[in-house]
């Protein structure tokens, strides 16, 4: 990540100076932590240091802010964390991080040597902890090692498959001295990630493509990490292939251009849901047939052939079996297919009878909603205000829910890096951290949180970060007084017995946003009426000294649409409650 | 016992390999049958020999996330007519002065050894393939099995053929 190569020679320091030495050399801006006992003699030479240091409220908050930076940046994030609780509190952001494959390195401080083993004060075997949910951990045993070792983290978090990396350092290997020296000779004899595809595979990947009556290019993550959208573009144009983004994609496909069908899966569009299902050919390219895209899995797509690059070999046959394996990174297979496209068949197979039966379902079965008959303000029409006045350069951050699903819907994304959200682990109370990680890594850039009343409540403690770090944030709090996504599962699955999901913020106005925001050093807003929504939303976008909150208190009744019901077949695609579409048989 | 699969990981010899390797099935909810690590030639790289129950695409799945283990450096599925199979196995067997003589006659028989005499019992290591060593102690049960304990399988392939060469492992 470092533009210039740095190179030391060999100076004495303290294994914590090592540290940060290292930090600087590889690049690093910003660290996002919270100091603690074990981790106190980093946090001396860092004080020092050209790397930023920003003192989160909440470790989970750190590990959030840092797969934010990552993910608006391509960069690696850093959190940092003192052992025991500060150590466990980053596990969440994690496990978050390894699903959604982000780069991002942890570092935590762990007790002496001497200690490990022995229940010492805020002890926890970290490295145990995470080593499900990490990419790769260490446990550095001696100050010599630190460089190669944050060296190592940082590539491995990097290449390949992204994902977080944590570097756990006991206090004494911090104090102890050393020489520090750079750059380190890595040592990762068992890493040897794929990039470049086998040409035989491409070849018959396009042979496919040209023998395909119904394609469909599958996009996913994988498409983004790579930095593949450009070539992405040019594919779909040259094949005239539709193409459907998974949620970790959007923005990697414009919305505004024609052949983009939308999202798949659980709350994708009907013609992105049905194109896959009646596909011959599925053109999968850095995705991972995840449950919530493939729905019921025997009857996905069950007459399509399959090709499937990823870089990650294990993700191919996982879940589906692949016709056609590539194991590669997006950009080199996509640059690789274009050529073999254009060798095979000139690239032109318009598929118009294909593009007939998408269009009509298109037009019948576009994204829409029912405007509220109680008179309450539809959450759906803020999103798209907020969408439509702020605009396709902002970034946009969610949370985990129904807001994060009318916000992958409603907002149109047109850029890559515009879309953050927690796709794969699902975890509430993403957005305010990671929100402020992606302004801190762009601070031209507008960051807007789509946020839900429950999540909020989750992380919102990192607003007081904002306001004092200088990170004008916007929240937008699509407050419905209720865990929304699970209180429309009440109503359809459990005859509408609300157990739990009340939250008291419409009812009791506990908390009150408003005033929450303002204690916390921001500027807050309400807004209740569909009349206000434009206005507010304006008054928002005049603020840049802080970070504002708007409390939009929109009605509890509403409802994601499109739905497949968890565990079914996408064919029972549901276009609204108990609506069916109807697919004319002809239409094939 | 078709679904049985013999696994060479060859890994680098660092403090918490087991623990990854080991994770990794129970993570991914594979039953490990046996387990046997050690040192090779180099003393850089350790081998770990798993022996699993499982059909061949979720096989495939293991074996891939494996490989994705920084750690580890190479794996080879070894095919039992392709290589050699060996357990270890102590056992402790009550034998009488009575008894003793038709003990000895199995022990001889399975070309195992005895390594230990107490007046009413004889402890014996016996080495082989799983199946000798269950033929073993089906002969020994009647006498009464006091205590045994049993080592993970190792395996090597046949021929000069050698699965410890190949660049990541010079590397290493």
């Amino acid at each position: 990540m470092n533009t210039a190569p740095v190179v030391t020679a060999p100076v004495a320091t303290t294994g914590a100076g090592a540290l940060v030495r290292s930090l600087e050399a590889l690049g690093v801006e910003v660290v996002f932590g919270i100091p603690g006992g074990t981790i106190l003699p980093a946090y001396d030479p860092l004080f020092d240091s050209s790397v930023r240091h920003i003192l989160v409220r909440h470790e989970q908050g750190a590990g959030h802010a840092a797969t934010g930076y990552a993910q608006a940046t391509g960069k690696v994030g850093v959190c940092m964390a003192t052992s025991g609780p500060g150590a466990t509190n980053l596990v969440t952001a994690i496990a978050d991080a390894y699903m959604d494959s982000v780069p991002i390195v942890a570092i935590t401080g762990q007790v002496s040597r001497a200690a490990i083993g022995t229940d010492a004060f805020q002890e926890a075997d970290i490295q145990g902890i995470t080593l499900p949910i990490t990419k790769h951990n260490f446990l550095v045993q001696t100050p010599e090692e630190l460089p190669r070792i944050m060296a190592e983290a940082f590539h491995l978090a990097a290449t390949g498959r992204p994902g977080p990396v944590l570097v756990d350092i006991p206090k004494d290997v911090q104090q102890a001295q050393t020489t520090f020296a750079w750059p380190p000779v890595l040592d990762l004899p068992g890493y040897r990630p794929t990039l470049h595809p086998h040409g035989k595979q491409i070849r018959e990947a396009a042979r496919l493509i040209a023998a395909a009556k119904r394609p469909v290019l599958y996009v996913g993550g994988g498409v983004l990490k790579a930095g593949a959208t450009d070539g992405l573009r040019k594919l779909a144009e040259l094949t005239g292939m539709p193409v459907v983004s998974t949620l970790m994609a959007l923005g990697a496909f414009p919305d505004s251009h024609p052949q983009h069908l939308g999202m798949p899966g659980m709350h994708g569009t009907v013609p992105a849901v049905y194109a896959l299902q009646k596909s011959d050919l599925l053109v999968t390219l850095g995705a991972r047939f995840d449950d919530r895209v493939t729905g019921k899995l025997d009857s996905f797509a069950p007459d399509a052939k399959i090709v499937h690059a990823d870089i990650d070999p294990a993700e191919i046959g996982k879940n589906r079996h692949a016709d056609v394996p590539i194991v590669g990174d997006a950009r080199h297979v996509i640059d690789e297919l274009i050529a073999a496209v254009s060798a095979t068949s000139g690239g032109v197979e318009q598929y118009p009878a294909w593009w007939s039966t998408l269009n009509d379902l298109r037009e019948r079965y576009p994204l829409g909603y029912e405007e509220p008959t109680d008179g309450t303000l539809a959450p759906q029409y803020v999103i798209e205000r907020i969408s439509e006045l702020v605009g396709p350069d902002a970034i946009y951050c969610a949370g985990v829910g129904q807001h994060q699903m009318w916000a992958s819907q409603f907002i149109k994304f047109e850029k890559p890096g515009s879309w953050l959200n927690s796709g794969g682990a699902g975890t509430m109370g993403y957005a305010v951290p990671a929100a402020m990680g992606a302004k801190v890594a762009q601070p031209d850039t507008a960051v807007w949180a789509i946020d839900g009343d429950g999540c909020f409540q989750m992380t919102n403690q990192e607003l007081a970060t904002c306001a004092l770090e200088g990170i004008p944030i916007k929240v937008a709090v699509i407050n419905n007084g209720n865990l929304g996504m699970v209180r429309q599962w009440q109503t359809l699955f459990y005859d509408g017995r609300y157990s739990n999901t009340e939250l008291g913020t419409h009812k009791h106005r506990i908390p009150d946003f408003v005033k929450l925001a303002e204690a916390l050093g921001c500027v807050g807003l309400r807004c209740e009426s569909k009349d206000d929504v434009d206005k507010i939303i304006k008054q928002a976008m005049e603020i840049n000294d802080a970070p504002v909150v708007i409390d939009f208190t929109v009605g509890k009744d509403a409802m994601v649409w499109p739905m497949v019901a968890a565990g079914t077949s996408n064919d029972e695609i549901m276009f609204a409650r108990d609506v069916r579409p109807t697919f004319e048989e002809d239409d094939l | 016992m078709t679904n049985k699969h013999t696994l060479s990981v060859l890994v680098e010899n660092k403090p918490g390999v087991l623990a990854r390797v080991s994770g990794l099935f129970s993570r991914r909810s594979f039953n490990i049958d046996s387990l046997a690590v050690g040192e090779t030639e180099n003393p850089d790289v350790s081998r770990i020999t798993i022996v699993v129950n499982a059909d061949s695409s979720p096989l495939e799945q293991v074996t891939k996330q494996l490989n994705k283990l920084v750690n580890v450096l190479k794996i080879v599925e070894l095919d039992p007519t392709q290589s050699v199979q060996r357990e270890l196995l102590l056992v402790k067997v009550r034998a009488d002065r009575a008894q003793r003589g038709q003990v000895l006659e199995t022990v001889e028989l399975f070309r195992a050894r005895v390594i230990d005499v107490a007046p009413d019992t004889l402890t014996i290591e016996a080495t082989g393939n799983p199946d000798k060593l269950d033929a073993l102690l089906r002969d020994l049960e009647p006498y009464g099995i006091k205590e045994m304990v049993q080592s993970g399988l190792v395996a090597i392939g046949r021929g000069s053929r050698s699965i410890t060469t190949g660049p990541a492992l010079r590397a290493a």
